[in-house]
């Protein structure tokens, strides 16, 4: 074996000035050179953090108290702030989740991957302009001359995060440390970047240290992982192993939560009453305009599709694929073009907003973010009771119902009285649940409702769903990007992509039998779809 | 690993007090901002008790004395104690400035929130909020009062008006954020109105701003009527104001300087108070930076 390349001693990092509040807890880690390590972890686990205090770029409240990171043998804790600029981009590098903000909006991208090698290297600047022509085909660009003049905003996030990486390599450092680089994307993209990555870790020797929360990705590109929870290393294994024989209780937890590629065993029909419909609904965007006709963008087109009471229907696509549209069309948050849209046996497409108000009772929304969902300001209990009382009903009786929701969504009923911060985004995902369920409604739209939730707490979120379901009979629309999840709970699915219906049947047909070349495309970018989590085994091992 | 569903943080104890004694002491120059501001408060609302000589009394015998015991800031050119007719004038001057910032303030809200949430109503409010803006505040304030005369209330309004575009276009750009927000659509799948909707989900997210831009808005209307008075647009010149003493003591400025120099003074320590409480203010509420102070 040859020399460690990163090796991390018992490092704590803490609040700066107060030493017991420590984030990340006496982490040791090491990797040799052309390794890929990952490390896993929910929020809050300090994997971000280690990468940080890597690069020397810990945030000023932070401060490292003990330990230490050698690359090659040099301590990066005590190295001074010249040499870490010269360690970076020639020996360490690093690339960021989101690809629009960690790129200059107003300078061309060429001339930003150019930068790296002006400040790090003495080359001409006609050999500079090569090499960077030549790393940008290396990452797979198409015409690199045109693009190598583009704007940020003219690029894909894909090809962003193409350009992110090619600044990352350009010096051909030994380690590329990846924060979440692939979250951002669409599940298409992200498989391609992962094998990029894993391509240039080849050509160049250059080890990974990749930071993930998603086990499907840990599955397609790791040697060997690291599992932390707050703070603290759980374990370090071989993904192999550590997907097979997980050695703590917490990995087997966190695995447990992974939902599973493969579609849930159909529910008998139980009831033939539909509380949604809609048909043939349409929303296109601009067009108008007073001098000249502005771009139109159809963002839905001719989309049918029907729920039955207590069934789940899944919307699945990419970003873009008009799945949210459809959501708010249903909603009446954004007027359809064109259509029908039948809920509680009514057309609501065309209703004014005063002839909407009393059929806003049968369906209700939750949304993608728990923190945002929930107005800071007002008490939970307020926040539940809110569309009951506009129905009339008063307050005393609202607020008993409320109680009695956060009992049935888990939380404690003293929880009226709180405001938002106090919870979780686990909780206070539960609170947005009881807020809808407030108004007693036939038809739940979930609009990504467990994308932003740790997986552990997205597989509780989950089985709330699929409980109250059973107990309320609630027609469930379930739009989300995840094949997994959609998997796990949908009865029926529709894929969607460029804002038509590509693909609608019933979730065993359509998740495990696709018909259309897109949802095949779209079932095989998904990651860890080889992987049984649950069952600590690859798929094929299975009986 | 845990959703941690059944035990929760403790409760909120801070009450507004406690956040208003944490402003104002949130820094050496702010306490002695809070101080000064408060002497000159104080000084208007008791002139009548604290003020040695009528500030309206013609004295012809003592025209242009410098400063002395009789008259501790020296008399100007009628003879009539500048010290007595400087806190007399802060009565004015404050009341003008708070006022403002009321009206300015109540009026661009309403606007705003309007312009903001109703579509078709932007364009409209916003497009005579633009030509508004692109006439000069003073120039606006001179036309205002010469076409209905000089009285305190004209004053007002003439100072006002130019100050309620920027209220308008702060208010609809904190709305056309805080309309996008989940909680505020979940509230239109919750039936609300428009009404509850902008006073229970819009309105509080307007609160911080305003309370700032209402500290800029009094420092510059108290500047504003200053200016006017200097310039002969004010109230008329027996009720003294900070800036018609100025206006008056110019021509004799050689003479006694400090006719000009002290409601000078008193003027700028005053704009630059209510400027400093107002960062400090801004700070406690801007999010980021209460996070530095919770860090700290």
């Amino acid at each position: 074996m040859s020399e460690t390349l990163l090796e991390i001693n018992d490092l704590r990092i803490a609040l700066e000035g107060r030493p017991d509040q420590q984030v990340v807890k006496g982490l040791n880690l090491k990797i040799e050179p052309g390794q890929t390590m990952c490390l896993v972890g929910e929020s809050g686990s300090g994997k971000s953090l280690t990468a940080l205090a890597t690069m020397g770029l810990l945030p000023k409240v932070l401060q490292p108290i003990s330990g230490q990171i050698l690359l090659k043998g040099e301590d990066m804790l005590t190295s001074n702030p010249n040499r870490m600029r010269a360690l970076r981009a020639t020996s360490m590098s690093m690339i960021f989740q989101e690809p629009m903000t960690a790129l200059n909006p107003v300078a061309r991208v060429g001339q930003q991957i150019e930068e790296v090698l002006e400040f790090h290297s003495d080359l001409s600047q006609s050999e500079q302009r090569k090499r960077v022509l030549e790393m940008m085909e290396a990452v797979h660009l198409p015409d690199v001359e045109k693009l190598y003049k583009s704007y940020p905003h003219q690029l894909s996030g894909g090809q962003r995060q193409r350009i992110m990486i090619a600044m990352a390599l350009i010096m051909r450092p030994q380690l590329l440390i990846a924060d979440e680089p692939t979250t951002a994307l669409d599940v298409t993209t992200q498989a391609q970047i992962l094998t990029l990555i894993r391509e240039l870790r080849e050509q160049q020797g250059s080890a990974v240290l990749f930071i993930t929360h998603d086990m499907g990705v840990v599955s397609e590109i790791a040697d060997d992982v690291t599992v932390l929870k707050l703070g603290e290393v759980m374990e370090t294994q071989a993904v192999d192993a550590l997907l097979r024989r997980p050695q703590t209780d917490y990995t087997r937890d966190l695995l447990r939560s992974v939902p599973s590629q493969v579609p849930r065993m159909a529910r008998a029909e139980q009831s033939d009453q539909i509380v949604l419909a809609t048909d043939n609904l349409c929303k296109t965007y601009g067009g108008g305009g007073l001098f000249k006709k502005a771009r139109e963008v159809k963002a839905a087109q001719d989309v049918t599709l029907s729920l039955n009471k207590g069934r789940t229907l899944g919307i699945v696509g990419e970003s873009g694929s008009g799945k949210s549209t459809v959501a708010r069309c249903i909603m009446r948050l954004i007027d359809p073009t064109s259509g029908v849209i039948t809920v509680g046996g009514k057309d609501i497409a065309t209703l004014t907003q005063k002839e909407l108000k009393p059929q806003r009772k049968n369906i209700q929304i939750v949304f993608q973010d728990p923190m945002r969902s929930l107005n800071p300001r007002i008490e939970v209990g307020e926040s539940i009771i809110e569309g009951p009382l506009n129905f009339g009903v008063s307050h005393s009786d609202a607020m008993k119902r409320a109680r009695e929701l956060l009992d049935l969504v888990g939380l404690p009923a003293s929880a009226v009285d709180r405001f938002p911060h106090q919870f979780s985004g686990g909780q206070r995902q539960r609170i947005a649940i009881a807020r809808a369920l407030a108004m007693d409604p036939d038809v739940l739209v979930a609009d990504e409702a467990v994308s932003a939730l740790d997986v552990s707490v997205q597989a509780q979120v989950l089985d709330l769903l699929a409980d109250l379901q059973k107990r309320l009979g609630l027609g469930i629309l379930f739009i989300t990007h995840d094949l997994g999840v959609a998997a796990q709970i949908c009865d029926d699915v529709v894929v969607m992509q460029h804002g038509r219906i590509v693909e609608y049947g019933p979730a065993g047909t359509v998740l495990g039998s696709p018909q259309q070349e897109y949802t095949k495309a779209l079932i095989a970018a998904a990651p860890g779809r080889h992987w049984d989590f649950a069952n600590f085994r690859p798929f094929a091992e299975a009986g | 690993m845990s959703d941690q569903t059944t035990t929760l943080a403790p409760r909120d104890t801070v009450t507004l007090f406690a956040r208003v004694g944490g402003i104002v002491t949130s820094g050496p120059v702010v306490i002695v901002a809070t101080v000064l501001l408060t002497i000159v408060v104080l000084a208007a609302i008791l002139a009548p008790w604290i003020v040695p000589h009528d500030p309206v009394r013609l004295t012809p015998s003592v025209r242009l004395k410098p400063p002395s015991e009789v008259h501790w800031l020296g008399t100007d050119a009628f003879g009539r104690d500048l010290f007595s007719r400087i806190v007399y004038g802060g009565r004015i001057s404050l009341v003008v400035g708070v006022g403002a910032a009321i009206f300015a303030v109540a009026v661009g809200l309403v606007l705003g929130l309007l312009a903001g949430y109703i579509r078709w109503l932007d364009a409209v409010l916003m497009r005579m909020v633009d030509g508004l803006m692109a006439i000069p505040n003073i120039l606006l304030a001179i036309a205002i009062v010469s076409l209905w005369g000089a009285s305190l209330w004209t004053v007002l309004v003439a100072i006002t008006i130019p100050e309620v575009p920027r209220v308008v276009r702060l208010v609809r750009s904190v709305v056309l954020s805080a309309r996008e927000e989940p909680y505020v659509e979940a509230a239109i799948a919750a039936g609300s109105s428009t009404l509850l909707i902008m006073r229970r989900h819009l309105l509080p997210n307007t609160i911080a701003p305003l309370i700032i831009q209402g500290t800029y808005i009094c420092a510059s209307a108290i500047l504003t009527e200053a200016i006017l008075s200097f310039l002969g647009a004010g109230i008329n010149p027996e009720t003294p104001s900070w800036g018609n003493i100025m206006a008056e003591g110019r021509i004799y400025f050689q003479i006694n300087p400090g006719i000009v120099l002290w409601p000078g003074l008193v003027v700028s320590v005053a704009i630059l108070s209510i400027n400093l409480l107002g960062d400090a203010v801004r700070d406690a509420l801007d999010p980021r930076m209460a996070q530095r102070g919770i860090e700290r």
